[in-house]
């Protein structure tokens, strides 16, 4: 079944200004996402994948930033709307849950209040009581327990976990086509992690949404990702299946990234793969491949050309590399067995 | 939160009197003589030791102290005989200095501190409010460094400096304004509004100032956090956003220490009230100063303590009501 596109992301650029010279947090990103599929954004601290995603919603600062390229959903680019057309958009048909549930949630209002304050502003026809008896329904749905006692208690009342699941009822009240994930589960335990993922695989067949998944667990991709953007440097270097991602990875960032995550699974002693250095800054992002610094395999016009996207092996998977197809391709299937 | 309540009332009572015995005990210990300051200069020592017995000030310290304290509940009587006169409860004293009973004193000159404090207070939230919310929504542009020039002649002026300034050019220069004389306001509002004018608007002005900083900082804290971002995800228009959001965060700081200056101020507005020649406590403290007259001073201070120690008595209760992680359950 083909499904339709909910989101069209075409070169897609992001630039701050700050005092110290303008950042390139995001550089030419393009991705397009089906509904009821989950793509995975991957990578390092300042590879650009946060403010992805808060581009997608346009939250940038705008006297900041500047934000180029075109972001369509639902036959409007974000980009260029008028701010109260977005405004329409954010919240029912694209909506975003953040890293950390407890600073998400506005302290000074109940729980309740605040999931039906994100219905009302989208159906300014309903009642309050409808709103509230659509925000219980909601907190049953995301397996919040004695919901009707809970509805009126404050945020700081709740464990960590059941925090994400108010933040998931306020971004799913609206039946959004596009739920952004930033990190999701970084701040919670690992056993709720888990929770809180399948809690929100269950509820994407049951709302048929397509979600951005971003983290920097491989672990979390594997679980719940179709598709996979792997980012570096504000750039994407890499974007793949998550089958492929795993069997036939073609970037060497991406090696870099499995071989760490793989050290931990089969040795169990030893010492853990890294990849050398550190990630780059983004003030003055090194000439050519922004990896190559890092990169094992670097060569001549690594320093000097940004590699274009290209696509290699039999999957389909598209990579930012210079090094030939075969070698990727052979490397590749190393690091993956490694 | 009864339990809570009934218990930071409790200590603030322990409070009060422990204020009580050190203020009455500081002043008694002043090198100066009550009794000798009861009548004029050429007074013969006849009279002296006489209004000594009178006002209790041959009996020992500690005695003294709980007379003082006797009287704030039961009222006091001074003196025997033709020359008996007595201070009904709540009483504070005698001024030998006014020939009036403290808390007859306290109850003429407290209305006046009360208005001028209460239009000063309303006028300056007003103003400190606005201008840090604009500077907050315009930071970086014009009216945000304008706000910060404010703030800093606000909090850098003293208000005696201001205050003369201000009817230096006003009354003297301009005329604008005739010369404040106080007059209750319902005796002749016309003249009140005419005089209380001025020393609203400079303590307003210049006690604006620290709000200003105060509301800019704090919204601005609050836009940075997340779930500021969270509800401009969800849609929500930038007035519900400031109002349930941004200010919501930014008011309960504002809310405390608002509080605490506004009972400072009921405490008596010493230089304003000079300087305006209001005759409120803060100027009848001034007098009572350089009279050494001793009651007075132990009456204003007590009053001052009472209305600061209710003021963070209140903003403790009032927290708990902003800021629902801190409700005592």
């Amino acid at each position: 079944m083909i499904q339709e596109s909910v989101l069209s992301v075409q070169n897609l650029s992001v630039v701050f200004h700050t005092p110290d010279g303008d950042v390139a947090a995001v550089s030419n990103v393009s991705f397009e996402l089906r509904s009821g599929e989950t793509l995975g954004i991957v990578g390092e601290s300042g590879s650009g994948k946060s403010v992805t995603a808060s581009s997608l919603m346009r939250l940038n600062n705008s006297s900041t930033a500047t934000t180029s390229g075109s972001i369509l959903i639902s036959g409007v680019d974000v980009l260029t709307a008028e701010e109260s057309v977005v405004r329409r958009i954010r919240g029912s048909e694209i909506a975003m849950i953040f890293q950390d549930p407890l600073s998400a949630l506005n302290p000074y209002y109940t729980v309740g209040k605040q999931i039906a304050e994100a219905y009302l502003v989208h159906h300014p026809q309903s009642s309050k009581a409808e709103a509230r008896s659509i925000t219980l329904e909601m907190l049953k749905k995301v397996g919040i327990p004695n919901p009707e006692k809970r509805i009126d208690e404050y945020p700081h009342q709740f464990s960590g976990g059941m925090r994400q699941r108010i933040v998931i009822a306020i971004a799913l009240i609206n039946n959004p086509k596009v739920l952004i994930a930033d990190e999701p589960t970084t701040a919670l335990d690992v056993t709720v992690q888990a929770q809180i993922l399948d809690l929100m695989k269950e509820l994407q067949k049951e709302f048929n949404m397509a979600i951005i998944l971003i983290t920097h667990d491989l672990g979390v991709i594997a679980e719940a990702a179709q598709e996979v953007l792997v980012m570096y440097g504000g750039r994407i270097v890499e974007q793949s299946t998550v089958d492929a991602l795993f069997s036939e990875p073609t970037h060497p960032y991406a090696w870099g990234l499995l071989g760490a995550v793989n050290s931990l699974e089969l040795s169990g002693r030893g010492s853990l793969a890294t990849i050398p250095g550190s990630p780059p800054s983004l003030i003055s992002l090194p000439s050519g491949c922004s990896f190559n610094p890092r990169c094992a395999y670097s060569s001549e016009i690594c320093t000097t050309d940004v590699p274009a996207l290209r696509v290699v092996g039999s999957q389909g998977s598209v990579t930012a590399c210079h090094l030939p197809n075969d070698e990727i391709i052979s490397l590749g299937r190393k690091a993956a067995a490694r | 939160m009864f339990m809570f309540i009934v218990r930071r009332i409790f200590f603030a009572l322990v409070l009060l009197l422990a204020v009580s015995f050190f203020t009455y005990m500081l002043f008694a210990m002043l090198p100066s003589d009550p009794a000798a300051l009861t009548c004029g200069k050429n007074c013969k020592p006849d009279v002296i030791a006489a209004n000594r017995i009178r006002l209790g000030y041959d009996k020992s310290l500690m005695e003294q102290y709980w007379l003082f304290l006797k009287g704030i509940f039961a009222g006091r009587d001074y003196g025997t005989g033709a020359a008996a006169f007595s201070c009904s409860a709540p009483s504070l004293g005698y001024s030998f200095g006014q020939h009036e009973c403290v808390t007859t004193l306290i109850a003429q000159t407290f209305p006046v501190t009360a208005y001028l404090s209460i239009g000063a207070f309303i006028l300056w939230m007003l103003i400190g409010i606005s201008t840090g919310a604009v500077a907050a929504l315009h930071k970086g542009k014009w009216q945000d460094r304008a706000a910060s020039i404010f703030t800093s002649i606000g909090v850098s002026l003293p208000t005696f400096y201001i205050g003369l300034l201000v009817l230096f050019s006003v009354v003297i220069w301009l005329r604008i304004l005739p010369f404040p004389s106080y007059e209750s306001p319902f005796d002749n509002f016309a003249t009140f509004l005419r005089t209380m004018i001025l020393p609203w608007l400079v303590l307003a002005v210049l006690s604006a100032a620290s709000y200003t900083r105060l509301t800019r900082n704090g919204m601005l804290e609050a836009m940075n956090e997340d779930f500021v971002r969270l509800g401009v995800a969800k849609g929500l228009t930038t007035r519900l956003i400031l109002r349930r959001y941004v200010m919501r965060q930014a008011l309960v700081p504002i809310v405390t220490i608002a509080g605490l200056d506004f009972a400072g101020l009921l405490g008596g507005a010493i230089i304003t009230e000079s300087v305006f020649s209001l005759p409120g406590m803060g100027k009848m403290s001034i007098r009572a100063v350089v009279e050494s007259d001793l009651p007075v001073l132990v009456g204003t201070t007590m009053v001052a303590a009472v209305f600061i120690v209710t003021a963070n008595v209140l903003v403790d209760i009032a927290y708990g009501y902003l800021d629902p992680r801190v409700r005592v359950k």
